[in-house]
Order: structure tokens, then sequence, then C-alpha cells
């Protein structure tokens, strides 16, 4: 079993946007790969698409990142993956063989559109929010909910983590990122 | 019709001995026959991503030239990438398809559009910079050495059939060995 978060945080009640991509930037990632989910789009997308310390690529469709976020690796340059879950669900087997079969270093932010805030992803009334973590786990990837700010601290030994261990790691974005 | 073989045995002979290139499925045998190197960078398991790490390699390096063999399977299941690799407009990469017609390393049935799809006239709606198909050997050679040296993104169809037939040793292609031998070769770039 991996690591399921199996409480939501309750101190805060938001997540800020401008948080979460500080915490990204102190990980050392440079490139972002991203197709736009909605529960992401205004809080994350659209600054990282502004930030001209980032470099952005925008792919068409998600298993196409898991390529190039592979690649990237091999020159030291880190990415994030930023997708919605159903773009994971679709990209399964692009993770299967290049993050977890071939152990590279996959970061993907999921954006878990449709949770209810404060319910457990597995507790959601969503059929494809709940599947998410129990697929991961019989995947044997490691991964984390980010529904508030007291969760940021996660983002960046997360990442680090991945990288240090050359294997995938999915940061579940529980409630959508406050765009400042 | 040009043999595969012949077309790879022309290519290598004209690019670098620390040049990357990035190949897929029964292309990626021939090449490793071929031209045995640290790197070739051999993608598979997730059939149709090989033009995506080629894309990722040439925006990690982009002041390396990058060479991908692609198959026209692979590309029809990645067709996104055109356009994904066409915005992204890296100046290094050269995208070659090895079209044959065919699922050839899943038992040779053929692709969809076989005899109608034109794989240069996708990349060039998606927005390459330069296109081109070649279909005989005579114009390869004419024409490989300046193509090589244009500014890309370019993309090249080549009309193509199976030469030699090469040992195809999957557990190789698949194992640690070869990933780890290629990041110790690129390591210092």
């Amino acid at each position: 079993m991996t690591n399921i978060n199996n409480k939501i945080s309750t101190a805060s009640e938001t997540l800020s946007g401008s948080l979460v991509i500080k915490a990204v930037k102190e990980s050392g990632v440079q490139t972002v790969l991203t197709v736009p989910d909605k529960t992401t789009a205004s809080g994350l997308l659209r600054p990282i698409a502004a930030d001209k310390n980032l470099q952005h690529v925008r792919v068409c469709k998600e298993d196409e990142t898991i390529g190039i976020s592979a690649a990237l690796s091999y020159s030291g340059n880190r990415s994030l993956i930023l997708i919605q879950y159903t773009g994971l669900l679709d990209s399964l087997n692009a993770i299967r063989a290049v993050a977890v079969d071939y152990e590279m270093p996959i970061c993907m932010m999921v954006g878990l559109l449709g949770k209810e805030p404060g319910v457990l992803p597995t507790d959601s009334k969503r059929y494809g929010v709940k599947i998410i973590q129990p697929i991961l786990d019989v995947m044997g990837i490691v991964h984390h909910v980010i529904e508030t700010d007291d969760d940021i601290s996660i983002i960046k030994p997360a990442i680090n983590k991945a990288y240090e261990t050359s294997s995938p790691v999915v940061l579940l974005i529980g409630r959508p990122p406050v765009a400042e | 019709m040009i043999k595969r073989d012949e077309c790879l045995k022309s290519l290598v002979e004209k690019i670098a001995e620390d040049e990357i290139v990035v190949a897929a499925y029964t292309t990626a045998f021939d090449l490793v026959a071929i031209r045995p190197s640290p790197y070739n960078y051999i993608s598979s398991g997730a059939m149709g991503l090989t033009s995506s790490h080629a894309l990722g390699f040439a925006l990690a390096w982009p002041d390396r030239r990058i060479i991908l063999l692609d198959g026209d399977g692979s590309l029809l299941m990645n067709l996104g990438c055109l356009v994904t690799t066409a915005t992204a407009a890296p100046k290094n990469l050269i995208h070659f398809v090895l079209e044959n017609g065919t699922y050839e390393a899943n038992g040779g049935h053929p692709i969809p559009g076989q005899d109608s799809a034109s794989f240069s006239g996708m990349a060039k709606s998606a927005g390459y910079k330069n296109c081109y198909e070649l279909s005989d050997i005579d114009a390869f050679e004419n024409h490989i050495g300046s193509i090589l040296q244009e500014e890309g993104p370019t993309f090249v169809t080549i009309k193509c059939e199976p030469g030699e037939i090469y040992p195809q040793d999957y557990r190789y292609m698949h194992s640690a060995k070869i990933r780890d031998e290629f990041a110790e070769a690129v390591k210092n770039f």
C-alpha cells in the first residue's frame, strides 16, 4: 500500500495557487507539461503559462506528457505534468510502461474535477474520482492529496523523492486552487 | 519503395557518433544491428510515445540534433504529437516516419489508411516547418544530406519495406541495461 492521505486537512479551507506554484518551483521544476483541467485552469495553469521562469509546453493529449517528461529527465530538467484525472485514466498504459516498468521520475499533478471539498477522494460520489487512489495503489504509485494550504508542504519533498528514487508520484488536487 | 535497412545504413553514415537516435519497435531492432550505440534510445512498452520521447530530448538539448525514427502505426496512435511538436517548434528535431503500411511488430496487419493517409500531409497541416516524402533510395541519397541540415522541425516520410531481417530481442529492448547505457552516455551533454 502506498501512502494515501487518510484524512483531509481542515485547518485551512482554501488552496492557494501561488503557494502551490512556489512549492513546485522550489522543488526544482523547470518545465510544466499541461493539458487543461477545469479544477486547475485558473489557479495553476493560467499563472504557470504566464510565468517567464517556467518552460510551459501545451500538449494535445495527456499520455504524450509521460514520454516528454521521461526524456527531459535524462538531461536533469525536472518537469511537472498538470492534467485532469480523466487524462490520468486515459494515460494508464503510458504510466505503466514508462513511469512504473521503466522506473522514471514522472511527477503528475492531477485535478480531481468534481470532488466534493473536504471529502476523501475514495468517498466521493463521483465514480471517476472515487477510483483514482485504488488504481494508483494497484499500480504501486505513490500519491498524495493536496486539498488545502496545509498540504502544500507535501509537494517539494514528494517531487524531490520522485527524482531521487526515479519513481513516479501523483499529487491529487482536491479543490480548485485560488487564483491570486 | 526503400528497403528499410538500406535507408538506415545510409542515414547512420551521415550522422555523428554521439547523435541521439530515437526509434521504436521493428525499426529499433534494425537500428541497433546497423548502429550499435549507447546514443540509440529505444522506445517500447507504450506504442505511440516514441515521438513524445523525441520531443522531450529536443527540448532538453536544444543545441543537439535529435533524429526520430517513428513508425506509421506508432504515429497513428499519437497523432496529436504532430500538433504538440509543431507548436513547440524544436529547431533540432527531424521526425522520420518509416511507412510500411502495417503494424509490422504485431503480425503485419495493415494500418488504417494504408493506401490513403498522407503522414507528410498531416505534418504539414500540423505546422512542421519542412515536410518531405521519399520513396526510392536514389531520392533518399540525393536529398537526405540537405534535409539533415535544415532548421526544423522537419518531417520525412520514408515509403519502405523490410530489408534484411535482424534479431528481435525484446528482452534486451525492454531491459534496464539499455536505458542505463543511454543515461550514462548522455549524462555530460
